[in-house]
């Protein structure tokens, strides 16, 4: 029997990069987020896993997700709770917008002294921005261990969890103490599937900024009889923060210049199918070492 | 991400019709749950988003990890170690997934831990997953064993089994023998009671048992000693967990590969006596064979959805001649077609399920209160067009799986007889569907008597005052005169077999599949009425109708009470 845990796992609504169309960059050089689907970055859904595996380990944790973003992202929290999290915190504001790393992990860092939690799971990197540093600031901010690139944990002690971590060239397994801040990679196991009955739980689920002007449908009518279907919503004032240091004021990040890039093909070679051309193709591959 | 239920408005379609109120308002008994479960809906509409929001879960599902893993389990198939089944990879991966995800127990009350969703839902879910992968369909599908337990077993029964199939504990019906396949009422496997445990005890051979070595079984057995029909059967349900049960081996087949088909031996397997003795066959595996019969109904649909897509997606992208194939009239008639048949074969399946859904919904209630005495007339009429419109969707559905799947091969030419693309397997898993839970010949037995004795036409009466669109009314017309035709060809089949017995059985199908032809035209024609999309799916079913019906009607016409002589040389001929 292990100890509850109170988890909280570090979630970013992204842009779909995945698929990107021509308009996926605005002229300023940021992401056109209204030309992308909107998704659960994918590494946070591993982070997601990795903090639900955990509950089901400990008897009584609790998996809350904290995001930071638009309205729209309360939808990631949705999603999570109908895989298994208990709730989650939105963290909305415009005094957010346009923050860099920096800026966001000292709002999140904010957010995450006034939740309190035994254990922060993050995915390695966003696919937006794929810098990988929120995490890692995040843990600085609040004086945390911190353990990247984690793939699984391995065992659950009692205040410290042993965890192993998928570097460039192998493995390193390390201990940790707790409370600690963990990134996760995308090696490690897949999120589990959205549960029927956890969708028919908590499909209501909402933020109060969802719910205005909404007093009248079944879903204000269930929020405010369910508990447990309000998803905390906080906005810069209601965190402990000095505004100084958030969005662009708190973002050193400047961007200078976009610029296109066009991937241009190396030289290339035109090989016939003659045995003496096919020879010394081999030769030079067996000379570079790319065979043999 | 691809998704089986949001890329399919038909299905969509099918969920969304007006039935639905009454059969919601059945299910729910005026939404009692919504107090004591925090899944439970408040409402008509918030159950309507819920089974949409399942369906689509399903869907994903299906799209991203059941049908990615079938070409696998198909080469894979399951193995026998250790008097045990050992399921393909793939197959072990679509296990775990359904159940993290919660798709057990569809249709179970909330109270062992169901979601307490209609039939309709079930049956939908069951052909998205058997479009995805036909054999793993009837792993999952068996789920609907504990449906007859949930009618027929005790409370005590219900408790300790139905929670085990909620948490994802698989199934299987364990009756066929190697002498007793569609005679059931020959089974042999023997139930004694025995003093000293205080318990059933199984002995003898189950033979062809679809995925045999599930954690709960219901086996028939014979329990009155010295009887040999159907009238010393009695059923039982068998948990493995209580051993006494081995796979000897499990068969090599055509298709469905995936789903391992058992041979079982039971020796002392303690087992629990459900119902009344004596009832077994007559009543509680009826009524499990009539499920499972609506099941392959769905099972068919998934195919025939398959085989259409594969062959839409092939006949455009494959060149000949310069142009695409689909451009030549040969493949875009078949192609067609196709659509048609599959969009009625699914037609006619969700109009039996919300039958049946009702008929059941009223039994489940007559065990909690007396009904109404219109409430009794209306599980009467539900009823009676159950149990003729199951046998007929089975017939239909599965015939028309066949011959979709084998047009699929067709419309991919040389490719579709090579393993490269997935129709070669669809023609195979599709060869049993018109075969198990009762062959073609027995659906007709089963349905033959809806004809003669007017419970179909007594439902086209329905259709034929329904309001239909003003382009339809022509199709209407000539329905309403395909039935009188089929009326007399119905009436001359019993007449001339008064005199000659056999004559009926051997026009039995054709008269049961003209009245197919045109309730399923019906069906269509009603949807086309809606919806500008089905428009030439009807006038196709109408077309197909009336040609079937002609040819039937001049087999019929030209056939003496004599020609019974014709079919029975053979019988003499070994």
């Amino acid at each position: 029997m292990n100890k509850a845990l109170k988890i909280v796992v570090l979630a970013k609504q992204v842009p779909d990069t995945r698929n990107v169309g021509r308009d996926a960059m605005t002229p300023e050089g940021s992401v056109n987020r209204a030309a992308l689907p909107a998704i659960f970055n994918p590494e946070d859904l591993n982070a997601l896993e990795v903090a639900l595996r955990l509950k089901d380990e400990c008897v009584g944790s609790t998996v809350h997700i904290l995001t930071m973003g638009p309205l729209r992202a309360a939808d990631i929290i949705r999603d999570a709770m109908f895989r298994g999290a208990d709730g989650g915190y939105l963290l909305t504001d415009r005094k957010f917008a346009g923050s860099d790393t920096l800026a966001t992990s000292y709002a999140l860092s904010c957010a995450l002294r006034q939740i309190g939690a035994d254990l922060i799971v993050a995915g390695r990197q966003a696919i937006d921005g794929d810098t990988a540093q929120v995490g890692p600031q995040v843990a600085g901010w609040l004086g945390l261990p911190q353990v990247t690139y984690a793939e699984e944990i391995e065992q659950i002690k009692d205040s410290s969890l042993v965890i192993r971590r998928r570097l460039e060239h192998g493995i390193e397994v390390v201990e940790s103490p707790l409370p600690a801040v963990i990134t996760v990679c995308s090696t490690a196991a897949e999120v589990r599937p959205q549960n029927a009955r956890l969708i028919l739980k908590y499909k209501y689920a909402a933020t109060r900024s969802e719910l205005i002007g909404d007093n009248e449908s079944l879903r204000a009518e269930m929020v405010a009889e369910r508990d447990y279907l309000n998803i905390v919503e906080f906005s810069a004032s209601d965190v402990e923060c000095d505004e100084s240091q958030l969005g662009q004021a708190g973002s050193p990040t400047k961007v200078k210049m976009v610029e296109d890039v066009v991937f241009q093909a190396k030289e290339s070679k035109v090989l016939t199918a003659s045995d003496a051309d096919i020879e010394g193709l081999m030769v030079e591959l067996m000379a570079s070492h790319t065979l043999g | 991400m691809a998704n089986f239920f949001l890329d399919n408005k038909d299905l969509q379609y099918h969920l969304e019709h007006p039935l639905m109120r009454k059969i919601v308002e059945l299910k729910e008994r005026n939404f009692a749950d919504k107090e004591r479960f925090d899944d439970a809906p408040q409402n008509f509409e918030d159950a309507m988003d819920s089974y949409r929001r399942v369906m689509t879960l399903t869907g994903e599902l299906c799209a991203d990890v059941i049908a990615p893993n079938a070409e696998g389990v198909d080469k894979e198939g399951p193995r026998v170690e250790n008097d045990r089944v050992v399921y393909a990879s793939g197959t072990v991966e679509n296990m775990k997934a359904v159940n993290a995800a919660g798709l057990d127990g569809i249709t179970l009350p909330r109270r062992f831990g169901g979601l307490n969703f209609p039939l309709t839902c079930f049956v939908m879910a069951n052909e998205m997953v058997a479009r995805a992968d036909t054999g793993f369909e009837n792993i999952w599908g068996l789920q609907d064993c504990a449906e007859t337990l949930n009618e027929f077993a005790s409370e005590e029964q219900k408790q300790k089994y139905l929670p085990m199939v909620c948490k994802g504990a698989t199934c299987a019906m364990s009756l066929t023998e190697p002498d007793a396949g569609s005679d059931l009422g020959a089974a042999m496997l023997k139930a004694t009671w025995s003093e000293e445990k205080q318990t059933w005890l199984l002995n003898g051979v189950k033979r062809f048992i679809t995925n045999g070595d599930g954690d709960i079984s219901l086996v028939l057995a014979r329990t009155e000693e010295g009887t040999a029909d159907a009238r010393g059967l009695s059923m039982f349900v068998y948990d493995k967990n209580d051993g006494g049960m081995k796979v000897r081996r499990i068969e090599s087949k055509l298709g469905i590969k995936g789903s391992p088909t058992c041979e079982l031996i039971f020796t002392d397997a303690p087992a629990e006596l459900v119902g009344d003795r004596r009832m077994g066959l007559i009543k509680y595996v009826m009524s499990l064979m009539n499920a499972a019969r609506l099941g392959i109904g769905a099972q068919s649909v998934g195919l025939c959805e398959a085989a259409y897509r594969e062959s839409l997606k092939y006949a455009h992208e494959r060149r000949q001649f310069g142009v695409d194939i689909i451009k030549f009239p040969a493949i875009s008639e078949m192609l067609s077609n196709m659509r048609a048949r599959l969009r009625g074969a699914r037609a006619l399946l969700y109009e039996t399920s919300r039958f049946v859904e009702i008929y059941k919904q009223y039994a489940h209630i007559s065990h909690e209160r007396s009904l109404e005495p219109e409430e009794r007339a209306e599980m009467k009429r539900y009823n009676r067009l159950a149990d003729a419109f199951t046998p007929l969707v089975k017939l239909m559905a599965s015939e028309w799986a066949n011959a979709l799947a084998y047009d699929a091969v067709q419309i991919h030419g040389g490719s579709g007889y090579m393993k490269d693309y997935a129709c070669e397997r669809l023609y195979r898993d599709a060869r049993v569907l018109n075969i198990y839970e009762g062959t073609s010949q027995m659906q007709v037995v089963a349905a033959i008597n809806g004809v003669t004795k007017g419970t179909f036409m007594e439902q086209v009466s329905q259709y034929e005052v329904l309001e239909y669109s003003a382009d339809m009314q022509p199709i209407v017309e000539s329905l309403k005169a395909l039935r009188a035709r089929v009326e007399a060809m119905a009436e001359r089949v019993e007449t001339i077999n008064k005199e000659y017995p056999q004559y009926k059985d051997f026009h039995a199908r054709r008269l049961v599949e003209s009245v197919g032809h045109i309730i399923i035209t019906y069906l269509l024609a009603k949807q086309a009425s809606e919806v500008e999309e089905y428009k030439s799916d009807a006038k196709l079913l109408a077309k197909q109708t009336e040609a079937y019906i002609a040819s039937a009607e001049v087999y019929i016409n030209s056939s003496e009470g004599s020609d019974v002589a014709l079919f029975s040389e053979v019988q003499e001929q070994y």
